[in-house]
């Protein structure tokens, strides 16, 4: 098998690449900031096309309570250090308060009862991870949008940055969405799975689900929630740790 | 091959235009997006080296196929079998001599070193072209006839005794010579087309339906491949369809006679081969 395989690059090497091997030429040519561009320019495509097919409101599938995943593994952060956290789990998050601020009308500290007190959303849904696992759970909690129209988007805003308690690679967890999935019905803040309150694992006391994207967008340990007109300026201003410190997509669609 | 305008019908030995400049385009552009795709593909599947079949699967699931590491030892399994692949899959070496536990060694990645971030960004741009460049060919294929004209079985290509004869003589290694090679024989019918009109539209769909975005979109996608875990299985078998059908292909193009072959597929002209005459050994003047 590796001999065939060997020729093709070589074939590709000297035709298309003209460079001796052509893994080195991609390792090269990937870490070449002007082609890396192009690479992710031409990616943008996905996002354009599938934001041209999807619509505002085409819904992610929902499944039944038979087709859940038995296990439900957690990923990412399982446990936030941060001594405020460590006090607000203690405290059962009774004393906790999800901000919202940045460009709104109302800045908002909503406490947990607050967003459970609100109109719920409850669905059962498949979570993408970027490595290419899937597991199904059942998630509950108040819509995004409902929580943004409280507080009154000011008309400059164009994203919602959410700020979360836990760190990875040194630096705070954040995600950002558009309002387009930030007002999509199923973008809900989960303080349920599975017919039980969020374990710290899963992101308690919320997360963001944003069901037409994959698992980093998920943002667990929800703190608070910023309407930002632009990204630029913030941590490595690409919207989201995973974007900053690894280079993955902002829109995590597909 | 079909853009003659001489009546004689040419014999073995005459250059004849075989390839459009559509085929040829596409075939470079195929093989150059489905290199990067294959290697940057293999990358993304070191991320999660598992596949299974259904709506979900993750760690905790049972994975029908699976790479790993385990004991200092390479491994494949699938099912109830487990093969110890060492050096290859699992586990491997790198130039430095260093043990890497990642299912396809850097040799065969894009990149060499472990990246989803990185192999996600070239796949998802080449995907971007092949998911142009396929409907283009088929659609001029369609109109200019080469569809019609070249890959489309005839009832008679259909028999099983002509199948069974064209298996013969391809294991012969006799392959058709003179007029006969104008035409593609029912093997490469059967290659080419469950390439263009198989493999390629199955693994560009279950690769869409890898999407959440796209299964939001076009919820059928997940219901006809039985689920997005499903749709990566068949997406990781329509590779190995598609490598198995590279091997054979390059395999053919060498003992078929390579220069000949590239030419046709560079500048569209073949030299028709030559019929294979029975060597006759001039009888000695004088007798036993």
């Amino acid at each position: 098998m590796s001999a065939p395989l060997l020729s093709r690059r070589r074939l590709l090497g000297a035709g298309a690449l003209g460079t001796a091997g052509l893994l080195s030429g991609c390792d090269k040519l990937g870490d070449n900031p002007g082609f890396r561009g192009l690479l992710e320019d031409v990616g943008q495509a996905h996002r354009a096309t599938q934001r041209l097919l999807i619509g505002r409101t085409a819904l992610a599938r929902e499944f039944s309570e038979a087709e859940m995943s038995p296990i439900f593994r957690s990923n990412g952060s399982v446990d936030v250090a941060d001594r405020a956290y460590q006090t607000h789990v203690a405290q059962g998050f009774a004393n906790w308060r999800l901000q919202v601020g940045g460009l709104v009308q109302h800045p908002l500290a909503l406490p947990l009862s607050a967003l459970q007190a609100m109109p719920q959303r409850q669905q059962i849904t498949r979570h993408d991870c970027v490595e290419g696992w899937s597991a199904i759970a059942k998630w509950q909690g108040p819509q995004l949008g409902a929580i943004i129209a409280q507080a009154g988007l000011l008309p400059q805003a164009r994203y919602l940055v959410l700020h979360c308690a836990d760190t990875l690679l040194d630096a705070p967890y954040y995600e950002s969405i558009d309002l387009i999935d930030g007002f999509h019905p199923q973008t809900i803040l989960a303080w349920r799975m599975n017919d039980a309150p969020l374990t710290v694992a899963h992101g308690a006391p919320i997360r963001l689900r944003v069901e037409r994207q994959l698992g980093y967008k998920q943002a667990k340990y929800v703190m608070a929630i910023e309407a930002r007109a632009s990204l630029a300026g913030l941590y490595g201003g690409k919207g989201g740790l995973w974007e900053d410190k690894r280079g993955y997509q902002w829109y995590a669609g597909i | 091959m079909s853009d003659m305008i001489d009546p004689s019908p040419p014999t073995g030995g005459d250059l004849v235009r075989r390839h459009r400049r559509s085929t040829r385009i596409w075939h470079w552009l195929n093989a150059w997006i489905l290199a990067v795709m294959l290697m940057s593909g293999l990358m993304i599947f070191n991320a999660h080296p598992h596949l299974y079949w259904g709506q979900y699967g993750a760690n905790f699931d049972r994975a029908w196929f699976e790479i790993g590491a385990s004991g200092g030892s390479g491994t494949v399994r699938m099912g109830a079998l487990t093969l110890h692949t060492t050096g290859l899959l699992g586990l491997s070496y790198g130039a430095d001599g260093h043990a890497n536990s990642v299912a396809f060694p850097g040799w065969i990645t894009i990149p060499s070193h472990y990246s989803l971030a990185d192999a996600r960004i070239w796949h998802l741009a080449f995907a971007v072209l092949l998911l142009v460049a396929w409907p283009a060919y088929v659609l001029v294929s369609l109109v200019n006839g080469h569809v019609r004209r070249d890959l489309v079985i005839t009832r008679h290509e259909w028999a099983p005794a002509h199948i069974w004869h064209d298996i013969k003589e391809h294991a012969r290694l006799r392959f058709p010579t003179g007029a006969a090679a104008l035409h593609y024989n029912i093997l490469q019918k059967l290659a080419y087309g469950t390439v263009l009109f198989g493999l390629l539209p199955l693994i560009l769909l279950t690769g869409l339906t890898l999407s959440p975005g796209m299964d939001a979109a076009w919820p059928w996608l997940t219901v006809l491949f039985g689920g997005r875990q499903s749709a990566r299985s068949l997406h990781f078998l329509a590779m190995l369809g598609l490598i198995a059908f590279f091997i054979v292909h390059i395999v053919m193009v060498v003992l078929a006679g390579p220069f000949n072959e590239v030419r046709s597929m560079v500048t569209g002209w073949y030299r028709l081969p030559r019929a294979r005459h029975p060597v006759i050994v001039p009888a000695p003047e004088s007798g036993n």
